[in-house]
């Protein structure tokens, strides 16, 4: 290889302090998480930290030479914004190394507030335009924007020519179809809130019912999203990635998408040659047996390839939804 | 001090002839204040109308109506950039940014701030007004309480604050078109399959049960808003405007049924009774509102 | 078509023990496991006042879990007849324990169809993430707790599973 690559960050996700152990042990550059409440967009049943889980669970990845990124990136309602201020004062005092976020309200009182401490645009700010990425720069000192999964790799080194700043981009995990923080379709069917309450398809809201000929029926709320034969792998019935009927499909169809998940893994030296500073794994939902297991692919395909080696991540499909994958709208527009 | 009654953009992919008629009726409806003309979802469809918008600016003006150019919500290719940077230079028209990528072009502008960027708090509210927003429409999932919070807000800023009261309600936007996938093609030789349907494709559940409405990469509601019982409250939380969405519906009876409750002439009852007898296919729908499931009606 | 079921595991598995007998070295399992683990009912919150049928699929007894902060109990029954719960977790015995013990990721084995799920949905989310953050082997805690028995039982469950994933049957 001609020109030496730069290591990329790995930054991965941790849905409680053991996930949080689990992702740095098993290599992570950085690990992303969330307080236990609406302030993040995972606020699900018995997932993320207090305060005090926060603080250690920093002290454990800081011992370790692992950064800590706060994730507050939901989209307060009006009258609730203290709850999110008082999210961003606790990292502040527990010492986290960025801030990520997607209200424009949020960003301004981190830039206000605590300027020395790093602002990372949240995915669910939706910014998939050089103007958008850099009017945050502009008004809020924005040092990273964690890239929409709409974009091909040729657009993403596009976009890095045309900001200032960094940028991260997604490469394994649940892709959601609709554009990243401008999605009420969890509200319209269970009056949970994706924006402001932090929850894609609430659990509580959420049912299977397993018919006489083993046929998986799966509900949110009163709405039938799914129906998986015996045979079929079944999907976590998010809306987007329901099958729906209409006028021209008489039989169901997955009118956005198929229950798969994103893998970037063949596209990874394309990613670290457009630009991409950070490689992001989602996934806080998901057990510490799925971190431990992507992670440390990721973290040997990503070490492979800085060193000039063919990486290798068979392995990672049955950590897929449905045991399906994609490249999603990386490769080519086609997918769109 | 009576809200006001706006028409927000045309969200479907109609014919120039239909959006021509449409507006020309619009500019006959005295009740209405402000008109949203523009493309909010794809940018292919911008240049079939966008040779239009002088002569649809003319006559809706001289009809004493404020017209305003709505800018893309979703802002990606160069070509989505190229639609909103020309908009954002037009010097007749204020523009309305459904996007961020507006905002850098318009910033310490007037302008106002769409449906589609995300306002939800009063932090939010005042930092763009501070930068030169002077009206905003906030998204259609906000519950009374917090309405009620960016009403004071507003108030104290001196920014103008609607909200949509009647019409299909934007859910979700994709980078994805669903018309081009459900006729099996791609949003690159979609083939403007989305001209087909001037409300919207409806999708049913696997049991029938309808659902929500595919138009090209937005995803709206299967229901229609309909916050005609919710006037009154509205105007007390300093909502100034209210917007209808436009429909293949007729437009008059809606514009009137609203306008005539605003103004006392006839109860919220028959107002609803009016509506009905449009005979729209789908229910109406309050939820969001009422802090419930946003297809419910409360 | 029973036979089938049961037929890899070992046969002192499938004998019914009377619960007279297991039931209390479970109680025991379960004040061993809340003990070394408090911050799981934290987690639950006000899911810990449901009750969670866990039905191993390959052995002859199911178990309803009420992880209630004040009293939390497993009782053993030979089948659900006549229980009621709030939702309910199958699938075969060393699955679930795989999965409580983080050795495999809970939404996988969901969407492969190796364990199904029924009723408050909220409820199974809650225990998993909340058990997910315990450290170590709660199936060698509790195996520990039977004594012998019990760590022969998990070595050859473990041992099957083994051969499962090796050869795929």
């Amino acid at each position: 290889m001609d020109t030496k690559i730069k290591a990329p960050e790995l930054v991965c996700p941790a849905g409680t302090p053991a996930s949080l152990r689990t992702a740095v042990d098993a290599g992570a550059d950085a690990v992303y998480c969330g307080f236990r409440n609406a302030t993040n967009a995972r606020n699900f049943p018995g997932l993320n930290f207090t305060v005090e889980e926060m603080t250690t669970s920093v002290d454990y990845a800081h011992s370790r030479d692992t950064q800590v990124l706060l994730a507050i990136n939901t989209f307060p309602p009006a009258g609730q914004i203290e709850l999110w201020k008082q999210a961003i004062n606790d990292g502040a005092n527990i010492g986290v190394d960025a801030f990520i976020v997607a209200d424009i309200g949020v960003a301004r009182y981190i830039s206000d507030n605590f300027p020395d401490i790093r602002l990372h645009l949240s995915v669910q700010a939706g910014a998939s335009s050089p103007e958008a990425i850099k009017y945050y720069c502009q008004e809020f000192g924005v040092k990273r924007v964690v890239l929409p999964r709409i974009l091909t790799v040729e657009e993403i080194s596009s976009i890095h020519k045309q900001i200032p700043c960094e940028i991260e981009a997604f490469i394994f995990g649940n892709i959601g179809m609709m554009a990243e923080g401008r999605c009420s379709l969890t509200n319209y069917a269970t009056g949970v809130s994706t924006n402001m309450d932090g929850v894609c398809s609430p659990a509580s809201h959420i049912k299977y019912e397993e018919d006489e000929n083993k046929n998986l029926h799966s509900k949110i709320n009163d709405f039938t999203i799914d129906c998986f034969s015996c045979k079929e792998n079944a999907g976590y019935p998010t809306i987007c990635k329901g099958r729906y009927t209409s006028d021209i499909h008489k039989d169901p169809y997955y009118a956005f998408e198929e229950p798969v998940s994103l893998n970037l893994s063949s596209l990874l030296p394309e990613l670290i040659k457009a630009g991409v500073t950070a490689l992001k794994i989602e996934g806080r939902q998901r057990s510490r047996a799925y971190v431990r297991d992507v992670v440390s692919a990721y973290r040997l395909a990503v070490d492979n390839i800085t060193a000039g080696k063919e990486p290798d991540l068979k392995n990672l499909i049955a950590l897929t939804e449905g045991n399906k994958e994609t490249q999603g709208a990386f490769k080519s527009k086609v997918w769109r | 001090m009576t809200a006001k009654i706006t028409i927000g953009p045309i969200l479907f992919y109609w014919s120039a002839e239909d959006k021509l008629e449409f507006y020309k009726r619009i500019a006959e409806e005295d009740a209405v204040d402000t008109v949203y003309i523009g493309e909010i979802v794809c940018g292919k469809r911008v240049p079939f109308f966008e040779k239009h918008y002088d002569e649809v600016i003319t006559i809706l003006q001289n009809s004493g109506k404020k017209v305003v150019l709505s800018t893309l919500s979703e802002v990606m290719i160069p070509q989505d950039r190229k639609i909103v940077e020309n908009a954002c230079k037009k010097t007749t028209v204020d523009i309305e940014a459904n996007d961020v990528s507006a905002l850098l072009k318009l910033s310490n502008t007037p302008h106002r701030i769409g449906q589609l960027l995300n306002v939800y708090n009063e932090d939010t509210l005042e930092t763009l007004a501070k930068k030169g927003a002077y009206h905003f429409c906030l998204p259609s999932e906000l519950p009374a309480d917090s309405i009620e919070v960016m009403g004071q807000s507003a108030k104290n800023l001196n920014v103008d604050l609607e909200v949509q009261v009647f019409g299909r309600m934007s859910l979700a936007l994709s980078a994805r078109c669903y018309h081009a996938r459900a006729y099996d093609k791609i949003k690159a030789n979609c083939q403007f399959v989305c001209e087909h349907d001037s409300d919207g494709m409806d999708l049913n559940t696997i049991d029938d049960k309808p659902f929500l409405s595919i138009n090209g990469i937005q995803t709206l509601s299967y229901n229609y808003l309909n916050l005609i019982n919710e006037l009154d409250e509205l105007q007390r939380k300093n909502i100034t405007h209210f917007r209808i969405s436009p429909h293949s519906h007729d437009i008059s009876t809606i514009i009137n049924s609203f306008n005539d409750v605003i103004n006392d002439n006839i109860s919220t009852k028959e107002a609803m009774l009016k509506l009905q007898s449009l005979e729209i296919p789908a229910p109406f729908s309050n939820g969001f509102y009422h802090k419930k499931s946003g297809y419910c009606f409360i | 078509m029973l036979l089938n079921r049961f037929k890899k595991l070992p046969t002192f598995l499938l004998r019914p023990i009377p619960l007279k007998i297991l039931q209390p070295a479970i109680n025991r399992a379960v004040s061993k496991v809340i003990e070394k683990n408090p911050q799981i009912f934290d987690r639950l919150a006000t899911n810990g006042n449901k009750s969670i049928l866990i039905n191993p699929t390959n052995l002859p007894m199911v178990f309803l879990f009420k992880p209630n902060h004040l009293n939390p109990s497993v009782y053993a029954y030979r089948n659900e007849n006549g229980l009621s719960y709030d939702a309910s977790i199958s699938g075969s015995v060393l699955t679930l324990l795989s999965m409580i013990d983080g050795e495999l990721d809970g939404d996988a084995l969901f969407f492969t169809r190796d364990i199904v799920i029924n009723g408050d949905t909220e409820a199974i989310v809650a225990l998993r993430n909340a058990f997910d953050d315990v450290d170590g082997s709660i199936a060698n805690d509790i195996a520990q707790i039977f004594g012998r028995i019990g760590k022969k039982s998990l070595y050859l469950l473990r041992k099957i599973k083994r051969q499962e994933q090796k050869y795929g049957y």
